[in-house]
């Protein structure tokens, strides 16, 4: 999490140049090319390297809390996932001091990214860095699935598991649906560039436009994986601050799973420009409306729930109120641009880049910000300074809409994407200077917000096991919690844990007091899939080198492909088979192997 | 329902007959699998409904090799199902038997495989739909490989005693691999060398 923080600011240092080239019109502060890696870089960095790892992050992290548990159901994939995320982060930077980083935007179209129009090797570290970090996602995902499958606490049935919990593990199963299609059209690009395959080749009757297809299949249903946990976060925490239980759960939960499910069937409505049929536009413009429903949803859930509760109007609040109305303009502008003509009109231009800052920071990073304002006391012990915090969601909330709400504007008047500076002559100017202003002012507010985490890290007021007097798992073992998280499994008998005797809605109480002891080294208690009955005590493997060492080796062979090195594909490969194997020994402290009673 | 299920006596400890965290983790794989096959699938049947020229370029693919082919990878399929029924009920030998079997097998249809490569009349740039056939039997081919790094390393377990009948969760999730390799195959089948066949 820290580091997909790290490469956050690194994402929003290159919008600060960006923003300062475009300041002015006619300005010379980057060349083109440096422009042009830039804002892919941007991009890349943002969407991918920041936006789904730093919820991944947190998910890790609070996962076993909220269900529970001693840790995830597989310790080891958790830090593989970690160390390849890092490692594809950094074979991507590589390049960057080189001169040599991806530069055909994050949507890579072909033939821009065809070794005739782009041969340098930028877009081929893009290409393999894509297929190496989809590598992190998958197992990620994977471990997401399996720890919802095994282990929750007991009673913790799959209708009283924390939003935040249905979020992550719809993005996970996203992923594993969609990922494959990003890394099979990154791999098809690859080898068109570099062994003469013809897939994307017009020439040779490839197409195009399934780079397109592939590209948005996998990308739809990525916006929602890197939005659905933020919208957990703030399901989960907004009703602490507005101290009664969040509004119609189960529909924000089914919400949930259904704008996932949806996400799959719009994805042509990013290439409503590229002359398909007009029986499929129609059909894939009525799927975006639809889509709107569930969003819609979540949204009245919210406001609801801030409605009838008593607000406590902490920064945490602030942050995730902020959220659902910039969601809000987000999703109109969405609904907007989901109409066929009217997207004709703003496609390509600065509209769309209003929309999607509107939605991936509305929903991402301020979500993000309340949930580590909520969180903070949990994973150090200490309050962040209330104050400072607040100051800083206003700074941010002013820069944010000073800087993109003008791009809306400016998208109508024409403004296309991607260009490197403009004429002074068509108009843009103001809005331009505005919008870097904001930029910056957006930029400080962050910055307001990392000095207090910094500072109230060490000197932060000290707070105990609970002090929002929150509901669920996580609140009831010590802050910051022991490495074991819970020492006694606790049983789960509501939605509620902790608000039962405020709540007095039945008899039945949770017990975080009694229960399971396990105290026969890394235990952990592994229960069955929809009604958390304790079926099986689950043995943990320890801290181990291994993951570390298979990263590196999986590393390593990408980058033998990209030095298309032959005799390092090979003892790279093998490097990673042997350390997969060593990993998978069978142990008879993890009751793998045969015991000789048995 | 808090009390009461607590009390039911002593739980197993580790990964007690098939239903292992691994098992689930390897379901997901393969689900994870399953969608990038369908999406080269989608790739294949995409490029060929757009193409304006013959598909495939020289007329629907033989079927001597690929028919035996086909019959040895779910024979090698049977056989690991066959072990692993063995190890349930603590027959060592049987998997040791299954799984040597797959092995053999597995082998075999690589050899198979690799002359079928060599015999096709094109190369991996000669066309869109060259391209298709090496990287959609090539990926194919890559899992097999997959698979039998993993019979064979079960099996070298299996030699040294670790799995019995109740400790043989590796073996069922290996086996899961192993099986949707072969139904991947099918699919691969029916899609290259049954389906130009139709039209």
């Amino acid at each position: 999490m820290v580091t997909a923080f790290l490469f956050l600011m690194i994402g929003g240092v290159e919008a600060l140049l960006i923003r300062a080239q475009l300041a002015r019109p006619n300005q010379k502060l980057l060349t083109p090319e440096q422009y042009s890696q830039l804002f892919t870089m941007h991009g890349v960095t943002m969407i991918f390297l920041y936006a789904l790892p730093v919820l991944s992050g947190f998910s890790n992290y609070l996962w076993p809390l909220l269900l529970g548990s001693r840790d995830m159901a597989f310790p080891r994939l958790n830090a593989l996932s970690y160390w390849v995320f890092l490692f594809a982060g950094l074979f991507l930077y590589c390049s960057f001091p080189l001169g040599k980083a991806p530069d055909g935007g994050w949507f890579n179209y072909v033939p821009y990214a065809s070794l005739a129009y782009n041969p340098g090797p930028n877009i081929d570290v893009y290409a393999l860095g894509m297929v190496l970090l989809g590598i992190s996602t998958t197992v990620g995902s994977i471990n997401f699935i399996v720890t919802l499958a095994r282990t929750r606490a007991p009673g913790m049935s799959i209708n009283r598991v924390p939003v935040l919990v249905w979020g992550t593990v719809t993005a996970s199963a996203g992923n594993l649906l969609a990922v494959p299609a990003v890394s099979l059209a990154f791999f098809m690009l690859f080898m068109d560039r570099q062994a003469g395959t013809h897939f994307f080749d017009s020439v040779s009757g490839g197409q195009p436009l399934l780079w397109q297809h592939l590209f948005w299949m996998f990308g739809h249903p990525w916006v929602y994986a890197i939005v659905l946990p933020a919208m957990g976060i703030v399901s989960d925490a907004l009703p602490v601050f507005c101290r009664r239980p969040l509004v119609g759960y189960t529909a924000v939960a089914l919400s949930t799973v259904s704008t996932m499910v949806l996400g799959f069937g719009v994805w042509v409505h990013h290439m409503f420009a590229s002359g398909l049929p007009t029986l499929s536009l129609s059909f894939f413009s009525a799927a975006s409306f639809v889509i709107v429903i569930p969003s819609a949803v979540a949204v009245f859930a919210w406001i609801a729930t801030i409605w009838t509760g008593r607000p406590v109007f902490t920064a945490a609040f602030w942050f995730f109120a902020g959220f659902v109305l910039l969601f809000v303009i987000g999703g109109v502008s969405g609904f907007m641009t989901a109409a066929v003509p009217l997207d004709w009109q703003l496609t390509r231009t600065y509209f769309v880049i209003a929309h999607l800052h509107y939605v991936l920071i509305g929903i991402n990073v301020f979500p993000v910000l309340g949930g580590i304002c909520y969180w903070f006391p949990k994973v150090t012990g200490r309050f962040m300074n209330e104050t400072l915090a607040k100051w800083s969601f206003w700074v941010m909330f002013v820069g944010f809409n000073t800087a993109f709400f003008p791009m809306h504007i400016l998208g109508i008047l024409g403004m296309p994407r991607r260009i490197y500076t403009y004429g002074d002559h068509l108009g843009w100017s103001t809005a331009n200077l505005v919008i870097s202003i904001g930029a910056f002012v957006f930029a400080a507010g962050l910055l307001l917000f990392l000095i207090n985490v910094f500072r109230s890290f060490n000197h932060g007021a000290p707070a105990g096991a609970n002090p929002w007097g929150a509901a669920s798992l996580e609140w009831s073992t010590s802050s910051p919690p022991p490495v074991y998280n819970f020492a006694v499994i606790p049983i789960v008998a509501s939605r509620y844990p902790l608000w039962e005797d405020m709540m007095d809605e039945g008899p039945e109480r949770s017990s975080v007091g009694t229960g399971m002891l396990l105290d026969q080294g890394r235990e952990t208690v592994g229960s069955t899939v929809l009604d958390a009955e304790p079926d099986v005590i689950l043995r943990m493997p320890g801290d181990s080198y291994l993951p570390f060492l298979l990263s590196v080796a999986v590393t390593a062979v990408f980058v033998s492909l990209l030095l298309h090195s032959g005799w390092a594909l090979g003892v790279t490969l093998l490097a990673a088979f042997v350390a997969s194997v060593w990993w998978l020994w069978p142990l008879q402290a993890l009751g793998q192997i045969q015991a000789q009673h048995e | 329902m808090s009390e009461s299920v607590v009390s039911n006596g002593p739980l197993p400890i580790g990964s007690k007959g098939h239903l292992a965290s691994g098992w689930w983790g390897m379901l997901a794989l393969v689900f994870t699998e399953g969608a990038l096959f369908a999406y080269l699938f989608f790739s294949y049947f995409y490029l060929a409904l757009h193409s304006i020229s013959e598909w495939p370029p020289n007329g629907a693919p033989h079927l001597n090799i690929a028919i035996p082919g086909t019959i040895i990878l779910v024979a090698a399929s049977v056989v690991v199902w066959w072990g692993e029924r063995g190890i349930r009920r603590g027959k060592t030998r049987q998997l040791i038997m299954g799984l040597s079997g797959a092995i053999m097998l597995g082998t075999s249809f690589l050899a198979m495989q690799a002359v079928e490569w060599h015999n096709e009349p094109f190369k991996l740039g000669s066309s869109v739909y060259s391209s298709l056939y090496f990287t959609i039997t090539g990926t194919h081919i890559l899992h097999v490989i997959v698979g039998l790094l993993m019979m064979g390393v079960l099996l070298l377990w299996t030699v040294l005693g670790y799995f019995g009948a109740g400790r043989h969760a590796a073996v069922s999730i290996g086996a899961i691999y192993w099986h949707f390799v072969t139904v991947v195959w099918l699919v691969v089948f029916s899609v290259i060398y049954i389906v130009p066949r139709l039209g």
